[in-house]
Protein backbone atom coordinates (compact mmCIF):
# COMPACT_ATOMS: atom_id res chain seq x y z
CA UNK A 1 0.00 0.00 0.00
CA UNK A 2 1.22 3.49 -0.72
CA UNK A 3 1.20 6.18 1.94
CA UNK A 4 -1.83 7.81 0.29
CA UNK A 5 -3.82 4.58 0.49
CA UNK A 6 -2.84 4.05 4.13
CA UNK A 7 -3.86 7.62 4.94
CA UNK A 8 -7.22 7.13 3.28
CA UNK A 9 -7.76 3.83 5.06
CA UNK A 10 -6.84 5.19 8.47
CA UNK A 11 -9.00 8.31 7.98
CA UNK A 12 -12.04 6.05 7.72
CA UNK A 13 -11.10 4.32 10.99
CA UNK A 14 -9.99 7.37 12.96
CA UNK A 15 -11.29 10.58 11.35
CA UNK A 16 -9.36 12.85 13.74
CA UNK A 17 -5.95 11.35 12.86
CA UNK A 18 -3.24 13.68 11.56
CA UNK A 19 -0.37 12.55 9.34
CA UNK A 20 3.29 13.45 9.07
CA UNK A 21 5.43 12.22 6.19
CA UNK A 22 8.64 14.12 6.86
CA UNK A 23 10.45 11.16 8.41
CA UNK A 24 11.39 7.77 7.03
CA UNK A 25 7.99 6.27 7.76
CA UNK A 26 4.43 7.54 7.82
CA UNK A 27 3.63 8.98 11.26
CA UNK A 28 0.02 8.91 12.41
CA UNK A 29 -1.02 10.95 15.42
CA UNK A 30 -4.28 9.82 16.99
CA UNK A 31 -6.29 10.69 20.07
CA UNK A 32 -5.51 8.31 22.99
CA UNK A 33 -9.17 7.30 23.24
CA UNK A 34 -9.21 6.30 19.56
CA UNK A 35 -5.97 4.30 19.79
CA UNK A 36 -7.26 0.90 20.84
CA UNK A 37 -9.93 0.40 18.14
CA UNK A 38 -7.49 1.61 15.49
CA UNK A 39 -4.75 -0.76 16.68
CA UNK A 40 -7.16 -3.71 16.76
CA UNK A 41 -8.17 -3.01 13.19
CA UNK A 42 -4.58 -2.56 12.01
CA UNK A 43 -3.79 -6.00 13.41
CA UNK A 44 -6.80 -7.93 12.14
CA UNK A 45 -8.06 -5.82 9.25
CA UNK A 46 -6.69 -5.07 5.80
CA UNK A 47 -3.23 -3.94 6.96
CA UNK A 48 -2.36 -7.14 8.92
CA UNK A 49 0.23 -5.38 11.07
CA UNK A 50 1.27 -8.41 13.11
CA UNK A 51 4.68 -7.24 14.29
CA UNK A 52 4.97 -4.53 16.94
CA UNK A 53 8.70 -3.97 17.17
CA UNK A 54 9.06 -0.95 19.39
CA UNK A 55 6.92 0.72 22.03
CA UNK A 56 8.27 3.77 23.77
CA UNK A 57 7.39 7.16 25.13
CA UNK A 58 8.92 10.60 24.62
CA UNK A 59 8.73 13.46 27.11
CA UNK A 60 8.21 16.76 25.31
CA UNK A 61 7.97 18.69 28.62
CA UNK A 62 4.43 19.89 27.78
CA UNK A 63 3.05 16.41 27.13
CA UNK A 64 4.11 12.79 26.77
CA UNK A 65 3.91 11.03 23.41
CA UNK A 66 3.42 7.29 23.15
CA UNK A 67 5.15 5.88 20.07
CA UNK A 68 4.26 2.51 18.54
CA UNK A 69 6.34 1.15 15.64
CA UNK A 70 4.34 -1.33 13.61
CA UNK A 71 5.31 -3.60 10.80
CA UNK A 72 4.10 -6.76 9.10
CA UNK A 73 5.96 -9.95 8.32
CA UNK A 74 4.07 -10.25 5.05
CA UNK A 75 4.40 -6.91 3.25
CA UNK A 76 7.19 -5.42 5.46
CA UNK A 77 5.78 -1.90 5.48
CA UNK A 78 6.38 0.05 8.66
CA UNK A 79 4.19 2.77 10.12
CA UNK A 80 4.40 4.74 13.34
CA UNK A 81 1.36 5.39 15.52
CA UNK A 82 1.56 8.16 18.10
CA UNK A 83 -0.74 9.39 20.80
CA UNK A 84 -0.25 12.42 23.03
CA UNK A 85 -1.13 11.92 26.65
CA UNK A 86 -1.52 14.37 29.49
CA UNK A 87 1.63 14.77 31.58
CA UNK A 88 -0.11 14.99 34.99
CA UNK A 89 -2.48 12.05 34.63
CA UNK A 90 -1.19 10.00 31.69
CA UNK A 91 -3.65 7.22 30.87
CA UNK A 92 -3.88 5.12 27.73
CA UNK A 93 -5.38 1.76 26.97
CA UNK A 94 -3.09 -1.24 26.71
CA UNK A 95 -2.46 -3.05 23.44
CA UNK A 96 -1.02 -6.21 25.01
CA UNK A 97 -4.06 -8.28 24.13
CA UNK A 98 -3.29 -7.51 20.47
CA UNK A 99 0.47 -8.02 20.56
CA UNK A 100 1.86 -10.06 23.46
CA UNK A 101 5.22 -8.28 23.33
CA UNK A 102 3.51 -5.10 24.54
CA UNK A 103 3.13 -6.53 28.03
CA UNK A 104 6.81 -6.11 28.94
CA UNK A 105 7.34 -3.00 26.84
CA UNK A 106 4.40 -1.24 28.49
CA UNK A 107 5.61 -2.22 31.94
CA UNK A 108 8.91 -0.52 31.09
CA UNK A 109 7.15 2.64 29.91
CA UNK A 110 4.98 2.57 33.06
CA UNK A 111 7.94 2.65 35.41
CA UNK A 112 10.10 5.01 33.37
CA UNK A 113 7.44 7.57 32.40
CA UNK A 114 4.52 6.88 34.73
CA UNK A 115 2.04 6.21 31.95
CA UNK A 116 -0.89 4.12 33.24
CA UNK A 117 -2.12 1.43 30.90
CA UNK A 118 -5.73 0.52 31.55
CA UNK A 119 -6.68 -3.17 31.34
CA UNK A 120 -3.03 -4.26 31.50
CA UNK A 121 -2.96 -7.70 33.17
CA UNK A 122 0.13 -7.16 35.31
CA UNK A 123 1.16 -3.52 35.56
CA UNK A 124 4.10 -3.57 37.99
CA UNK A 125 7.64 -2.24 37.93
CA UNK A 126 9.89 -4.44 35.80
CA UNK A 127 13.42 -3.07 35.95
CA UNK A 128 13.45 -0.59 38.82
CA UNK A 129 13.14 -1.43 42.50
CA UNK A 130 9.63 -1.73 43.85
CA UNK A 131 10.00 1.28 46.16
CA UNK A 132 11.62 3.58 43.60
CA UNK A 133 10.09 7.07 43.57
CA UNK A 134 9.75 9.16 40.44
CA UNK A 135 9.91 8.50 36.73
CA UNK A 136 13.57 8.52 35.64
CA UNK A 137 13.22 9.04 31.90
CA UNK A 138 11.10 12.16 32.29
CA UNK A 139 13.00 15.35 31.59
CA UNK A 140 12.38 16.91 35.01
CA UNK A 141 13.62 13.89 36.99
CA UNK A 142 16.27 14.78 39.52
CA UNK A 143 18.21 12.20 41.51
CA UNK A 144 20.47 13.76 44.15
CA UNK A 145 22.34 10.52 44.95
CA UNK A 146 22.99 8.83 41.62
CA UNK A 147 23.81 11.71 39.31
CA UNK A 148 23.35 10.73 35.70
CA UNK A 149 23.78 14.16 34.18
CA UNK A 150 27.27 14.84 32.88
CA UNK B 1 13.65 -6.02 44.48
CA UNK B 2 11.88 -8.93 46.15
CA UNK B 3 13.10 -10.14 49.49
CA UNK B 4 12.47 -13.60 50.83
CA UNK B 5 9.60 -12.78 53.21
CA UNK B 6 7.63 -11.06 50.50
CA UNK B 7 7.85 -14.06 48.26
CA UNK B 8 6.61 -16.38 50.98
CA UNK B 9 3.73 -13.99 51.65
CA UNK B 10 2.88 -13.96 47.95
CA UNK B 11 2.65 -17.73 47.73
CA UNK B 12 0.39 -18.02 50.75
CA UNK B 13 -1.96 -15.65 48.97
CA UNK B 14 -1.93 -17.87 45.92
CA UNK B 15 -2.92 -20.65 48.25
CA UNK B 16 -2.98 -23.50 45.76
CA UNK B 17 -2.10 -26.82 47.29
CA UNK B 18 1.18 -28.46 46.36
CA UNK B 19 2.65 -25.31 44.80
CA UNK B 20 6.21 -24.40 45.44
CA UNK B 21 7.94 -21.14 44.57
CA UNK B 22 11.66 -21.22 44.00
CA UNK B 23 14.06 -18.43 43.18
CA UNK B 24 16.36 -19.18 40.29
CA UNK B 25 19.10 -16.60 40.33
CA UNK B 26 20.23 -13.83 40.52
CA UNK B 27 23.36 -15.91 41.09
CA UNK B 28 22.73 -19.10 39.20
CA UNK B 29 25.30 -20.97 37.11
CA UNK B 30 22.95 -21.29 34.16
CA UNK B 31 21.59 -17.77 33.87
CA UNK B 32 24.95 -16.28 32.76
CA UNK B 33 24.42 -12.99 34.45
CA UNK B 34 22.13 -11.62 37.09
CA UNK B 35 18.73 -12.75 35.94
CA UNK B 36 16.27 -13.58 38.70
CA UNK B 37 13.48 -15.99 37.82
CA UNK B 38 10.68 -16.65 40.30
CA UNK B 39 9.45 -20.08 39.25
CA UNK B 40 6.13 -21.44 40.51
CA UNK B 41 6.17 -25.23 40.49
CA UNK B 42 3.62 -27.92 40.93
CA UNK B 43 5.71 -30.97 41.65
CA UNK B 44 8.26 -30.82 38.86
CA UNK B 45 5.96 -29.07 36.42
CA UNK B 46 6.43 -25.36 35.86
CA UNK B 47 3.26 -23.36 36.33
CA UNK B 48 4.59 -19.86 35.90
CA UNK B 49 7.90 -18.08 35.40
CA UNK B 50 8.25 -14.47 36.38
CA UNK B 51 11.49 -12.72 35.45
CA UNK B 52 12.71 -10.00 37.80
CA UNK B 53 15.09 -7.70 35.99
CA UNK B 54 17.18 -4.68 36.76
CA UNK B 55 20.18 -5.97 38.69
CA UNK B 56 22.52 -4.33 36.20
CA UNK B 57 20.25 -1.53 35.04
CA UNK B 58 22.51 1.43 34.30
CA UNK B 59 19.92 3.72 32.71
CA UNK B 60 21.82 3.81 29.46
CA UNK B 61 18.98 5.59 27.66
CA UNK B 62 19.03 8.46 30.15
CA UNK B 63 22.81 8.58 30.10
CA UNK B 64 22.82 8.89 26.30
CA UNK B 65 20.60 11.97 26.50
CA UNK B 66 23.53 13.92 27.89
CA UNK B 67 26.19 12.45 25.58
CA UNK B 68 27.02 13.80 22.13
CA UNK B 69 26.51 11.78 18.97
CA UNK B 70 30.18 10.83 18.93
CA UNK B 71 30.18 9.74 22.56
CA UNK B 72 27.02 7.69 22.93
CA UNK B 73 28.21 4.92 20.57
CA UNK B 74 30.71 3.71 23.15
CA UNK B 75 28.01 3.17 25.75
CA UNK B 76 26.18 0.78 23.44
CA UNK B 77 29.15 -1.61 23.51
CA UNK B 78 28.29 -2.26 27.13
CA UNK B 79 24.76 -3.38 26.36
CA UNK B 80 25.06 -6.58 24.38
CA UNK B 81 28.73 -7.14 25.07
CA UNK B 82 28.89 -10.20 22.82
CA UNK B 83 27.87 -8.27 19.72
CA UNK B 84 29.22 -4.88 20.69
CA UNK B 85 30.59 -4.28 17.20
CA UNK B 86 27.13 -4.71 15.67
CA UNK B 87 25.55 -2.43 18.29
CA UNK B 88 28.08 0.27 17.37
CA UNK B 89 27.24 -0.28 13.71
CA UNK B 90 23.53 0.27 14.35
CA UNK B 91 24.19 3.63 16.02
CA UNK B 92 26.68 4.73 13.37
CA UNK B 93 24.19 3.84 10.60
CA UNK B 94 21.56 6.03 12.24
CA UNK B 95 23.85 9.05 12.42
CA UNK B 96 25.02 8.51 8.85
CA UNK B 97 21.42 8.25 7.68
CA UNK B 98 20.38 11.36 9.59
CA UNK B 99 23.30 13.50 8.43
CA UNK B 100 23.59 11.94 4.97
CA UNK B 101 27.22 10.99 5.39
CA UNK B 102 28.60 8.86 2.56
CA UNK B 103 30.71 6.05 4.03
CA UNK B 104 33.74 4.89 1.98
CA UNK B 105 33.48 1.39 0.49
CA UNK B 106 36.54 0.20 2.37
CA UNK B 107 34.87 0.96 5.70
CA UNK B 108 31.67 -0.80 4.62
CA UNK B 109 33.51 -4.01 3.74
CA UNK B 110 35.52 -4.05 6.96
CA UNK B 111 32.42 -3.34 9.02
CA UNK B 112 30.62 -6.33 7.52
CA UNK B 113 33.58 -8.70 7.93
CA UNK B 114 33.96 -7.73 11.57
CA UNK B 115 30.20 -7.99 12.13
CA UNK B 116 30.23 -11.55 10.88
CA UNK B 117 33.28 -12.42 12.97
CA UNK B 118 31.43 -11.00 15.96
CA UNK B 119 28.42 -13.15 15.13
CA UNK B 120 30.56 -16.30 14.98
CA UNK B 121 32.27 -15.42 18.27
CA UNK B 122 28.91 -14.84 19.93
CA UNK B 123 27.43 -18.09 18.64
CA UNK B 124 30.58 -19.97 19.69
CA UNK B 125 30.29 -18.71 23.23
CA UNK B 126 26.60 -19.55 23.25
CA UNK B 127 27.30 -23.05 21.97
CA UNK B 128 29.82 -23.79 24.68
CA UNK B 129 27.75 -22.29 27.47
CA UNK B 130 24.54 -23.93 26.31
CA UNK B 131 26.12 -27.39 26.20
CA UNK B 132 27.58 -26.76 29.63
CA UNK B 133 24.14 -25.85 31.00
CA UNK B 134 22.94 -29.25 29.87
CA UNK B 135 25.85 -30.99 31.55
CA UNK B 136 28.29 -31.42 28.66
CA UNK B 137 31.49 -29.74 29.66
CA UNK B 138 33.79 -30.58 26.74
CA UNK B 139 32.11 -28.51 23.97
CA UNK B 140 32.93 -25.40 25.99
CA UNK B 141 36.65 -25.88 25.35
CA UNK B 142 36.11 -26.75 21.69
CA UNK B 143 34.04 -23.61 21.16
CA UNK B 144 36.49 -21.37 23.00
CA UNK B 145 39.40 -22.65 20.95
CA UNK B 146 37.92 -21.07 17.80
CA UNK B 147 36.49 -18.08 19.62
CA UNK B 148 39.95 -17.26 20.93
CA UNK B 149 41.23 -16.81 17.36
CA UNK B 150 38.50 -14.26 16.69
CA UNK B 151 39.16 -12.31 19.87
CA UNK B 152 42.85 -12.23 18.91
CA UNK B 153 41.95 -10.77 15.51
CA UNK B 154 39.74 -8.23 17.27
CA UNK B 155 42.50 -7.32 19.67
CA UNK B 156 44.96 -6.69 16.84
CA UNK B 157 42.52 -4.67 14.78
CA UNK B 158 40.33 -2.84 17.28
CA UNK B 159 42.52 -2.82 20.35
CA UNK B 160 39.98 -4.63 22.48
CA UNK B 161 38.70 -8.16 22.78
CA UNK B 162 35.12 -7.55 23.86
CA UNK B 163 34.05 -3.90 23.69
CA UNK B 164 35.47 -3.04 20.31
CA UNK B 165 34.44 0.62 19.83
CA UNK B 166 35.98 0.43 16.37
CA UNK B 167 33.22 2.24 14.51
CA UNK B 168 32.85 6.00 14.38
CA UNK B 169 30.18 7.93 12.46
CA UNK B 170 31.47 8.04 8.90
CA UNK B 171 33.68 4.97 8.94
CA UNK B 172 36.23 3.38 11.22
CA UNK B 173 38.47 4.68 13.94
CA UNK B 174 41.68 3.56 12.26
CA UNK B 175 42.80 1.38 9.38
CA UNK B 176 43.15 -2.40 9.41
CA UNK B 177 45.99 -4.25 11.04
CA UNK B 178 48.44 -5.35 8.27
CA UNK B 179 48.06 -9.04 9.23
CA UNK B 180 44.26 -8.88 9.27
CA UNK B 181 43.57 -10.78 6.03
CA UNK B 182 46.18 -13.44 6.77
CA UNK B 183 44.77 -14.07 10.23
CA UNK B 184 41.16 -14.16 9.09
CA UNK B 185 42.05 -16.70 6.40
CA UNK B 186 43.85 -18.82 8.96
CA UNK B 187 40.75 -18.67 11.11
CA UNK B 188 38.49 -19.74 8.23
CA UNK B 189 40.69 -22.77 7.53
CA UNK B 190 40.74 -23.70 11.19
CA UNK B 191 37.00 -23.20 11.64
CA UNK B 192 36.07 -25.26 8.58
CA UNK B 193 38.14 -28.21 9.69
CA UNK B 194 36.78 -28.08 13.23
CA UNK B 195 33.08 -27.37 12.67
CA UNK B 196 32.43 -31.05 11.93
CA UNK B 197 33.63 -31.81 15.43
CA UNK B 198 30.66 -29.95 16.84
CA UNK B 199 28.36 -32.17 14.81
CA UNK B 200 29.95 -35.32 16.22
CA UNK B 201 30.18 -33.96 19.73
CA UNK B 202 26.89 -32.11 20.15
CA UNK B 203 24.49 -32.32 17.20
CA UNK B 204 24.57 -36.10 16.86
CA UNK B 205 24.81 -36.65 20.57
CA UNK B 206 21.77 -38.68 21.60
CA UNK B 207 21.66 -37.20 25.12
CA UNK B 208 21.76 -33.65 23.77
CA UNK B 209 19.06 -34.45 21.23
CA UNK B 210 16.71 -36.03 23.74
CA UNK B 211 17.13 -33.07 26.08
CA UNK B 212 16.39 -30.44 23.45
CA UNK B 213 14.02 -31.99 20.91
CA UNK B 214 10.39 -31.10 21.58
CA UNK B 215 11.39 -28.80 24.45
CA UNK B 216 10.25 -25.18 24.60
CA UNK B 217 8.18 -25.22 21.44
CA UNK B 218 7.35 -21.79 20.02
CA UNK B 219 4.92 -21.39 17.13
CA UNK B 220 5.45 -18.90 14.32
CA UNK B 221 2.40 -16.79 15.29
CA UNK B 222 3.53 -16.55 18.90
CA UNK B 223 7.08 -15.71 17.86
CA UNK B 224 5.80 -12.73 15.86
CA UNK B 225 3.32 -11.69 18.53
CA UNK B 226 6.00 -11.72 21.23
CA UNK B 227 8.33 -9.72 19.00
CA UNK B 228 10.96 -12.47 18.87
CA UNK B 229 13.70 -11.98 16.33
CA UNK B 230 16.97 -13.57 15.36
CA UNK B 231 17.63 -17.31 15.65
CA UNK B 232 14.73 -17.70 18.11
CA UNK B 233 12.16 -16.60 15.53
CA UNK B 234 13.93 -18.20 12.59
CA UNK B 235 13.82 -21.59 14.32
CA UNK B 236 10.02 -21.21 14.34
CA UNK B 237 9.89 -20.55 10.62
CA UNK B 238 9.64 -16.75 10.71
CA UNK B 239 11.77 -14.98 8.14
CA UNK B 240 13.17 -12.00 10.04
CA UNK B 241 16.79 -11.50 9.00
CA UNK B 242 17.37 -7.76 8.75
CA UNK B 243 20.40 -8.43 6.55
CA UNK B 244 18.03 -9.88 3.92
CA UNK B 245 14.93 -7.73 4.41
CA UNK B 246 16.51 -4.28 4.80
CA UNK B 247 20.10 -4.79 3.59
CA UNK B 248 22.62 -2.36 5.01
CA UNK B 249 26.28 -1.81 4.13
CA UNK B 250 27.26 -4.49 1.57
CA UNK B 251 24.89 -7.30 2.55
CA UNK B 252 23.03 -6.88 -0.74
CA UNK B 253 26.23 -7.65 -2.67
CA UNK B 254 27.09 -10.93 -0.94
CA UNK B 255 25.42 -14.30 -1.29
CA UNK B 256 24.19 -16.05 1.81
CA UNK B 257 21.13 -17.98 2.92
CA UNK B 258 18.77 -17.04 5.66
CA UNK B 259 18.70 -20.13 7.88
CA UNK B 260 15.11 -21.10 8.68
CA UNK B 261 13.94 -24.15 10.61
CA UNK B 262 10.32 -24.95 11.27
CA UNK B 263 10.30 -27.21 14.35
CA UNK B 264 10.37 -24.27 16.79
CA UNK B 265 11.94 -26.30 19.63
CA UNK B 266 15.25 -25.89 21.41
CA UNK B 267 17.02 -28.21 19.00
CA UNK B 268 15.89 -26.12 16.02
CA UNK B 269 17.26 -23.00 17.68
CA UNK B 270 20.55 -24.81 18.16
CA UNK B 271 20.64 -25.91 14.51
CA UNK B 272 19.90 -22.38 13.28
CA UNK B 273 22.87 -20.94 15.17
CA UNK B 274 25.29 -23.62 13.98
CA UNK B 275 24.19 -23.16 10.38
CA UNK B 276 24.41 -19.38 10.75
CA UNK B 277 28.07 -19.67 11.66
CA UNK B 278 28.67 -21.41 8.34
CA UNK B 279 26.78 -18.67 6.50
CA UNK B 280 28.89 -16.03 8.23
CA UNK B 281 32.02 -17.83 7.05
CA UNK B 282 30.55 -17.75 3.55
CA UNK B 283 30.07 -13.98 3.73
CA UNK B 284 33.59 -13.39 5.04
CA UNK B 285 35.10 -15.56 2.28
CA UNK B 286 33.41 -13.44 -0.38
CA UNK B 287 34.64 -10.17 1.08
CA UNK B 288 38.06 -10.83 2.57
CA UNK B 289 39.99 -10.71 -0.73
CA UNK B 290 37.99 -7.84 -2.17
CA UNK B 291 38.43 -5.10 0.44
CA UNK B 292 38.77 -1.97 -1.71
CA UNK B 293 41.65 0.42 -1.19
CA UNK B 294 40.96 4.01 -0.17
CA UNK B 295 39.85 6.00 2.82
CA UNK B 296 38.58 4.22 5.89
CA UNK B 297 36.64 7.18 7.21
CA UNK B 298 34.61 9.96 5.63
CA UNK B 299 35.42 13.55 6.46
CA UNK B 300 32.97 14.77 9.07
CA UNK B 301 32.68 17.83 11.26
CA UNK B 302 34.06 17.63 14.75
CA UNK B 303 30.69 18.39 16.29
CA UNK B 304 27.86 16.34 14.86
CA UNK B 305 24.33 17.71 14.85
CA UNK B 306 21.39 15.59 13.76
CA UNK B 307 18.66 17.60 12.05
CA UNK B 308 15.36 18.00 13.91
CA UNK B 309 13.22 14.93 13.50
CA UNK B 310 12.99 11.25 14.29
CA UNK B 311 15.31 8.51 13.11
CA UNK B 312 15.28 4.75 13.36
CA UNK B 313 17.88 2.25 12.24
CA UNK B 314 18.07 -1.48 12.67
CA UNK B 315 20.72 -4.12 12.33
CA UNK B 316 20.86 -7.87 12.84
CA UNK B 317 22.92 -8.74 15.90
CA UNK B 318 23.73 -12.29 16.94
CA UNK B 319 20.53 -12.28 19.00
CA UNK B 320 18.13 -10.59 16.60
CA UNK B 321 16.91 -7.20 15.56
CA UNK B 322 18.62 -4.32 17.32
CA UNK B 323 16.91 -1.00 16.77
CA UNK B 324 17.93 2.54 17.66
CA UNK B 325 15.27 5.23 17.82
CA UNK B 326 16.35 8.83 18.26
CA UNK B 327 14.21 11.92 18.64
CA UNK B 328 16.35 14.91 17.81
CA UNK B 329 15.63 18.54 18.55
CA UNK B 330 18.50 19.66 16.33
CA UNK B 331 21.13 19.93 19.03
CA UNK B 332 24.35 18.08 19.71
CA UNK B 333 22.72 15.54 22.03
CA UNK B 334 19.63 13.40 21.45
CA UNK B 335 16.36 14.49 23.04
CA UNK B 336 15.25 10.90 23.54
CA UNK B 337 16.99 7.68 22.62
CA UNK B 338 15.48 4.22 22.78
CA UNK B 339 17.28 0.96 22.15
CA UNK B 340 15.08 -1.85 20.95
CA UNK B 341 17.11 -4.74 22.29
CA UNK B 342 16.46 -8.24 20.93
CA UNK B 343 17.04 -9.93 24.29
CA UNK B 344 14.21 -8.02 25.96
CA UNK B 345 11.59 -9.36 23.57
CA UNK B 346 13.12 -12.83 23.51
CA UNK B 347 12.99 -13.00 27.31
CA UNK B 348 9.30 -12.08 27.37
CA UNK B 349 8.51 -15.37 25.61
CA UNK B 350 10.19 -17.50 28.31
CA UNK B 351 7.05 -17.99 30.42
CA UNK B 352 5.10 -18.95 27.33
CA UNK B 353 7.48 -21.66 26.12
CA UNK B 354 8.57 -23.11 29.46
CA UNK B 355 5.28 -23.13 31.43
CA UNK B 356 3.76 -26.59 31.43
CA UNK B 357 7.15 -28.22 30.96
CA UNK B 358 9.50 -29.76 33.48
CA UNK B 359 11.89 -27.78 35.66
CA UNK B 360 14.78 -29.77 34.16
CA UNK B 361 13.81 -28.59 30.69
CA UNK B 362 13.89 -24.94 31.73
CA UNK B 363 17.66 -24.81 31.16
CA UNK B 364 17.24 -26.12 27.63
CA UNK B 365 14.51 -23.60 26.85
CA UNK B 366 16.26 -20.64 28.43
CA UNK B 367 19.70 -21.56 27.15
CA UNK B 368 18.57 -21.51 23.53
CA UNK B 369 17.01 -18.05 23.91
CA UNK B 370 20.61 -16.80 24.24
CA UNK B 371 19.90 -14.11 26.81
CA UNK B 372 22.52 -11.47 27.54
CA UNK B 373 21.39 -9.69 30.67
CA UNK B 374 23.00 -6.22 30.19
CA UNK B 375 21.18 -6.10 26.87
CA UNK B 376 17.85 -6.70 28.61
CA UNK B 377 18.37 -4.37 31.57
CA UNK B 378 20.18 -1.61 29.64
Amino acid sequence: MTNEEIKEYISTLAPAATFDETGEWLNILVDPTALKPLMADLRTGKMQMNYLFCVTCVDFKTHLTMVYHLSATTHRQSIVIKANVNRDTPVIETVCDIWRTAEFLEREVFEMFGVNFTNHPDLRKLILEDDFKGFPLRKDFEDPINMIKL
Amino acid sequence: MYNQTEIIKDTSELGAEGELVINMGPQHPATHGVLHLVVTLNGETIKKIEPHLGFIHRSIEKMCESLTYRQFIYVTSRMDYLSSHINNLGCALLIEKGMQIEVPDRAKYIRVILSELTRIASHELWLGAMAMDLGAFTPFFYAFREREMITDIMEDTCGARLTMNYIVPGGLMYDLHPDFQKKVKAFITQFKSKVTEYEDLVTNNIIFQSRTKGVGILSAEDAISYGCTGPVARASGVSCDIRKIYPYEVYDKVEFDEVIETAGDSFARYIVRVKEMNQSIRIIEQLIDNIPEGDFVAKTKNVLKLPKGEFYSRVETARGEFGVYIVSEGGTTPHRIKFRSPGFSNLSVLNHIAAGGMIGDLMASMGTLDLVIPDIDR
